[in-house]
């Protein structure tokens, strides 16, 4: 084949990669915006003031879910406050100390292995070891602690990765001028990778907020009397309470249950945009 | 191989044993897990003066300075034999902490590596780890810092300015003031220059011309025009073949080195028979 004919091959080729990669992109992004209008369109007719403020009545066919919002709110706070510091720390350690041998390997493996346990099998663990063998009973914290291993591997990696991503070059200088490792990580290479790190935990946290299995067994009640009154007190919870009315309660009122859906959608994503957002604007400032 | 000292080093080094920032090595040698890298390095730093180390590619040059500062132990499985001493303390014994010598000996590094802070905080951040905490004592030692590095004038009205908005040039001034800050008495150059501009390679030499009256400096330089330039003595290292250690061929005054050195060697390099 002649030169001419070969370069309009790869030219077309070329036109033709551009084209199918683009169009399969976009039926990602269409995937992902019909999903969130079916939701958008389904449950927005039951937002306002009333059912984001009310307690629910008659098993949730009328009313609104403020309890339910709170009880997600507490319970995520909760599972924050305990995986950010054990992970952060771990993934220091994997990041910054640990010796490259066997059994760094294996810990990094258990970690792989933690993230790929199905939550139900978190929720029979969190059962098995926090509401029972550890006394917390059906808790905040129990559920806390059972969203936590699931997470940690979550944080633990974004930690590293975040840490990883900043140029030994930084260390080399701060060790130079006479520092030690310890305050290097704290002084320069962990502000630094702040922003990456709290991105991939919010992410993280985000996700388990909406996680059902963990929190089934380990707390989670579809109705309760007051707003939860501290870490041992059972609590409300959004997955749970679209769970238990669709599976439990009938005639489930549609519209009430796609709002709730909606509002547990419309958190997450809130947050994941601001996490992105305010990652970005951290990244400007920094200028890798 | 071991290398006597050039007598007028020998003279110096008499009359400057009350000054600080001398180095003395004796029959050093580096070795990565059962490779030997370098061996049977001896050799004097005069204290207040800049020393050169030459020599092609993979002689060991830079591998040889980081063991000053102990920046080799860093990287693990490192083996250090013989002595080295920085003003007769052994600085590879227990009663040396590496963190305090690093304190004494500084380190600029081939590419600008300024951390993402403030010009201020960048400068400050030494002596903060000194403990130094009251501003006006911050202050001053920031300003002397960044004069002493040829940077004050251009920075002066904006220390908050972000150090990754400085050129390269700026930048890697910014790592010399960085490095003065804890009042050192060595600084090492790893080629400082060689990853800037010409016009920043000059002011960067002119620094060094104007620092060595109160900082010994030993600088790694493929340039060999440089070391001509800048030094006052020089030291030509060489790695025969990757079967042996690299060795120090030759040392001595840096005029002697580039006009009449005594190894057939060194006079082959310096005149460019291979590089």
């Amino acid at each position: 084949m002649s030169r001419t004919a070969h370069t309009r091959r790869a030219r077309t080729a070329e036109a033709v990669a551009k084209v199918v990669t683009g169009l399969v992109a976009l039926s990602v992004v269409a995937v992902a915006v019909f999903v969130l209008g079916y939701i958008v369109y389904n449950g927005v007719g039951a937002i306002d003031w009333t059912f984001l403020s009310d307690v629910p009545r008659d098993r949730g066919r009328e009313g609104g879910i403020l309890p339910v919002i709170v009880g997600t709110f507490y319970v995520t706070l909760a599972t924050a406050a305990l995986t950010l510091p054990i992970g952060v720390l771990a993934g220091v350690y994997l990041s910054e100390y640990a010796p490259r041998n066997m059994s760094t390997r294996a810990i990094r493996l258990a970690i792989t292995n933690m993230a790929g346990v199905p939550s139900i099998v978190y929720g029979l663990f969190g059962l098995a070891a926090f509401v029972l063998l550890a006394g917390f009973g059906r808790s905040i914290i129990a559920a806390a602690l059972t969203l936590t291993c699931m997470t940690l591997p979550v944080v633990i990696t974004a930690t590293e990765e975040a840490l990883r991503q900043i140029p030994q070059d930084l260390r080399q200088a701060s060790l130079a001028l006479g520092a030690t490792r310890l305050r290097t990580i704290y002084k320069v290479v962990l502000p630094a990778a702040a922003p990456g790190i709290i991105t991939g935990s919010i992410l993280g946290l985000a996700r388990a907020a909406g996680e059902t299995a963990p929190i089934l067994f380990t707390g989670a009640v579809f109705q309760m009397r007051r707003l939860p009154d501290g870490p041992s007190s059972q609590f409300m919870a959004l997955p749970y309470h679209i769970y238990a009315q669709v599976t439990s309660v009938p005639g489930w009122n549609r519209e009430l249950v796609w709002g709730t859906a909606l509002v547990l959608v419309a958190g997450v994503s809130a947050v994941s945009v601001l996490a992105a957002a305010w990652r970005s604007v951290q990244r400007r400032k920094v200028k890798w | 191989m071991s290398v006597d000292m050039a007598p007028s080093a020998a003279r110096a080094a008499e009359g400057a044993r009350d000054i600080r920032g001398s180095f003395s090595l004796t029959g050093v040698s580096v070795a990565y897990g059962r490779e030997t890298v370098i061996e049977g390095v001896s050799m004097y730093v005069p204290p207040r003066s800049v020393t050169a180390l030459i020599g092609p590619s993979g002689c060991g040059k830079s591998t040889l300075l980081r063991c000053l500062n102990r920046m080799n132990d860093e990287l693990g499985n490192v083996h250090i034999g013989g002595a080295i001493t920085l003003d007769g303390s052994d600085i590879m014994g227990k009663a040396m902490d590496p963190v305090e010598l690093r304190m004494r000996v500084g380190q600029v590094f081939q590419r600008p590596n300024p951390f993402p802070m403030t010009i201020y905080d960048n400068v400050a951040y030494g002596p903060r780890t000194q403990g130094i905490r009251k501003r006006g004592e911050l202050d001053e030692l920031v300003e002397e810092s960044l004069r002493g590095a040829a940077l004050w004038v251009e920075v002066k009205n904006n220390l908050k300015k972000h150090a990754f908005e400085l050129s390269g040039g700026q930048q890697q001034r910014l790592c010399i003031a960085r490095a003065l800050a804890t009042k050192p008495e060595v600084i090492l150059m790893d080629e400082p220059a060689s990853a800037l501009d010409p016009i920043s390679t000059q002011q960067i030499e002119d620094t060094i011309a104007e620092l060595k009256s109160s900082v010994t400096i030993v600088i790694v330089t493929h340039n060999m025009q440089q070391a001509a330039r800048i030094s006052d003595q020089t030291a030509f290292m060489l790695r025969e073949s990757l079967d042996e250690p690299a060795h120090l061929i030759e040392m001595d005054e840096t005029k002697k080195m580039f006009t009449n050195p005594d190894d057939s060697r060194t006079e082959s390099y310096i005149t460019g028979r291979f590089g």
